[in-house]
């Protein structure tokens, strides 16, 4: 016989009828039995691994509090974490296991455009509840998404103009962009280019550079000799932490501004104080918040408490909050029948870590602050490397509307 | 372009040069130890990481960076006669594709081996204080590392010149590129001459990546891409040919450096495409014999 504890007397009917009825039914009532796995791949191995290990840790925050406090009627939670490698096939397979071997209850994570876009795929076919926690515009729109479909994190568009909209009015309007020629170079000029246009900025130069090159300097004279006022640059991980290095060397910073859609904590913390000085960008989340909300310090603390005082990420903090609204929501309908769990996520109004956010009922896009700060020179070991200059609280405004992504 | 000023086209022009340093350096080394030995050598882009790594660790360990500009050459020339004695000499003889695939082979093993003690992510390196910042080079301000990069290569080109032309010993290395079989008959011990010039390959590789180091940092694959660009430098100043490999290290670099402030998506592609035009004209490349590779 099966065991039914924890199950209401209904269930419990109904899962020895469909024991009887299906093996294949069977294993799914067995599951919502048990525990509730949330399956998380994550780009454990290559560039991204130190934000891929912190993304892990601050999952695993959201879990144990989650099973501390009463799980979902004794249910507890449990985080299955899979390496996608950062690649988009790897993902898409890591994906179907979770689904179809491990039963998972829900996916969340994802730390590139293209992967979340490959697990995405996978979850909307099989109907599964997927969380992505990684900048993408192209998961927002239209042909991409499905009701099954989260999105946590920020995207380029809100990024960009987030910054954009800082930058161009205190540093100034005349514009060099420098970017990787990527999608995700591509999606954060559009998103600057989006509110400068409003705002009357001139451009003087786009310059894309061949995604991961190593030497910039080739590019640097010319930007020099353009005498922008402020200089965008949109690349990512090691590419933006040469081309940062490099344009010190040069001299940029002297005469011009330098500003990136996003600086990442870890990133800072590798490359050290100096190519990152005075640098001005945007980012979804910096321990530093603690100072002004409450929500910040309790999570700062919780993970301070499990990882010895340790501080959480930009990309761990999404991750956090992505695995939370999952677990509140299915807590508060008291199912993970994602039929139930969709409509209670698209009325969430949380405030996990960062101040308040809501996911927009159109795209299931999580509107939020950007936060927008400035690298400064701290001494190697100091975790308070970034000065927040402004919380930009968006609204649905600030976003793509429904409408432009395609839905009607 | 409105702002295309002359100052602006000497400041790149001294920018390739700088970037053409780098591949002077990496291909002489190539180019000597294919000219002499006939290998193609698929490790040399792994000696030139492994030479910014062990310069990283000499820095991390207290080391100041002009020992390790000295120390770095050395410990990669040494590792480089180990592998010669040991790993390609049993394959003299055998034809090209020996050689070539144990050290493509080899390249691997060391990538590995850097990543299992350094780990995936990498590291940045500071540019030594004394050659921090910019200077007015006349044109306009350049950073004074990068005209440090082109200075030390000049000061190793012209060490490796006397040493080939107005040596007893750089008279055999050259005889030995000519016919190895007369200077044997003659009675020169020419493995052992191998053996060095194969050191003084991989020991300039090392310096290469040491000098590259506090201009991109490190990562167990930045030996990589500047391997294959390397080869094209060879290829177009003609593989074996010392002049060659400096003419046409030049030459990339400024032709990537130019190429950058007209159409920065094509720098890289302009390497190949300069390549492709070279071996259309001129097969052999600029200074090459030709039939080295029959």
């Amino acid at each position: 016989m099966m065991k039914n504890n924890g199950l209401t007397r209904r269930q419990a009917v109904v899962a020895t009828g469909a024991a009887l009825a299906s093996p294949f039914l069977f294993n799914i009532a067995r599951a919502e039995a048990a525990t509730i796995k949330v399956g998380f791949p994550v780009p454990l191995t290559g560039p991204y691994g130190a934000e891929a290990q912190d993304q892990v840790r601050a999952a695993q925050v959201a879990i144990a509090e989650f099973n501390e406090t009463g799980g979902l009627k004794g249910r507890r939670a449990e985080l299955l974490v899979r390496d996608d490698k950062l690649n988009p096939g790897e993902a898409a397979t890591r994906a179907l296991e979770l689904i179809e071997s491990d039963k998972v209850d829900f996916i969340v994570g994802s730390l590139s455009a293209s992967v979340q876009l490959a697990v995405n795929n996978v979850t909307k076919v099989r109907k599964v509840l997927y969380n992505s926690i990684s900048q993408s515009d192209a998961i927002n729109e239209a042909k991409e998404f499905s009701r099954y479909t989260f999105h946590e994190a920020l995207n380029p568009h809100m990024t960009g103009g987030a910054v954009g909209r800082y930058a161009f009015s205190k540093y100034g309007k005349r514009v060099v962009f420098l970017s990787a020629d990527y999608a995700y170079g591509h999606e954060m000029v559009r998103g600057f280019q989006a509110v400068g246009k409003a705002m009357g900025i001139e451009t003087l130069a786009d310059i894309r550079h061949p995604l991961g090159a190593t030497d910039f300097s080739a590019l640097l004279p010319r930007i020099q000799a353009l005498k922008p006022d402020v200089l965008v640059i949109s690349n990512f991980g090691r590419d933006q932490q040469i081309v940062l290095k490099q344009a010190t060397d040069f001299g940029l910073k002297k005469s011009m501004k330098i500003v990136a859609p996003i600086l990442l904590y870890t990133a800072r913390i590798a490359a050290g104080a100096k190519a990152f000085e005075g640098v001005v960008g945007g980012t979804s989340y910096y321990w530093g918040l603690e100072k002004t909300i409450p929500s910040a310090k309790a999570f700062n603390d919780r993970f301070r408490k499990m990882y010895n005082g340790r501080l959480p990420s930009d990309y761990g903090s999404l991750a956090y909050a992505g695995v939370k609204t999952f677990l509140m929501a299915a807590r508060q309908v008291g199912t993970t029948d994602p039929e139930a769990v969709i409509p209670a996520m698209e009325a969430l109004k949380y405030d996990y870590y960062k101040g308040p956010e809501y996911y927009r009922k159109c795209d299931h896009q999580a509107v939020q602050s950007v936060l927008i700060i400035e690298s400064k020179n701290a001494p190697p070991g100091d975790p308070d490397v970034f000065n927040i200059l402004a919380v930009d609280q968006l609204s649905e405004a600030d976003l793509r509307s429904c409408q432009e992504l395609g839905f009607h | 372009m409105a702002d295309l000023t002359l100052q602006l086209l000497g400041l790149q022009l001294f920018t390739g040069i700088a970037l053409g340093a780098l591949y002077v350096l990496l291909a002489i080394g190539l180019s000597l130890i294919f000219g002499m030995l006939t290998v193609v050598n698929f490790a040399h882009g792994a000696f030139y990481m492994l030479g910014a790594y062990v310069g990283l660790w000499l820095l991390m360990h207290g080391v100041n960076f002009w020992t390790a500009l000295i120390l770095v050459p050395l410990a990669i020339g040494a590792l480089g006669l180990l592998v010669e004695r040991t790993l390609i000499r049993p394959l003299y003889g055998r034809g090209l594709d020996y050689p070539l695939l144990l050290t493509f082979g080899l390249s691997y093993m060391i990538v590995e081996l850097v990543r299992v003690f350094f780990g995936n992510t990498g590291y940045p390196v500071d540019t030594p204080d004394v050659l921090q910042g910019a200077v007015d080079i006349g044109v306009g301000y350049f950073p004074l590392y990068r005209l440090f990069v082109i200075a030390a290569t000049v000061v190793v080109l012209v060490g490796l010149w006397l040493f080939l032309e107005r040596t007893s010993f750089g008279l055999i290395v050259r005889a030995g590129a000519r016919d190895p079989e007369i200077v044997r008959i003659l009675g020169v011990n020419i493995a052992r001459v191998w053996l060095i010039v194969f050191g003084i390959g991989t020991g300039l590789a090392g310096l290469a990546g040491l000098l590259a180091a506090p201009l991109q940092g490190v990562i167990p694959e930045m030996g990589g891409p500047i391997l294959a660009e390397s080869f094209v430098v060879t290829v177009v100043g003609g593989m074996g040919s010392l002049l060659g490999a400096v003419v046409a290290g030049l030459l990339v670099g400024v032709v990537v450096s130019m190429t950058s402030l007209f159409a920065p998506e094509m720098s890289r592609v302009a390497i190949f495409a300069l390549m492709a035009i070279v071996l259309l004209l001129r097969p052999q490349g600029f200074f090459g014999r030709a039939g080295l590779m029959s």
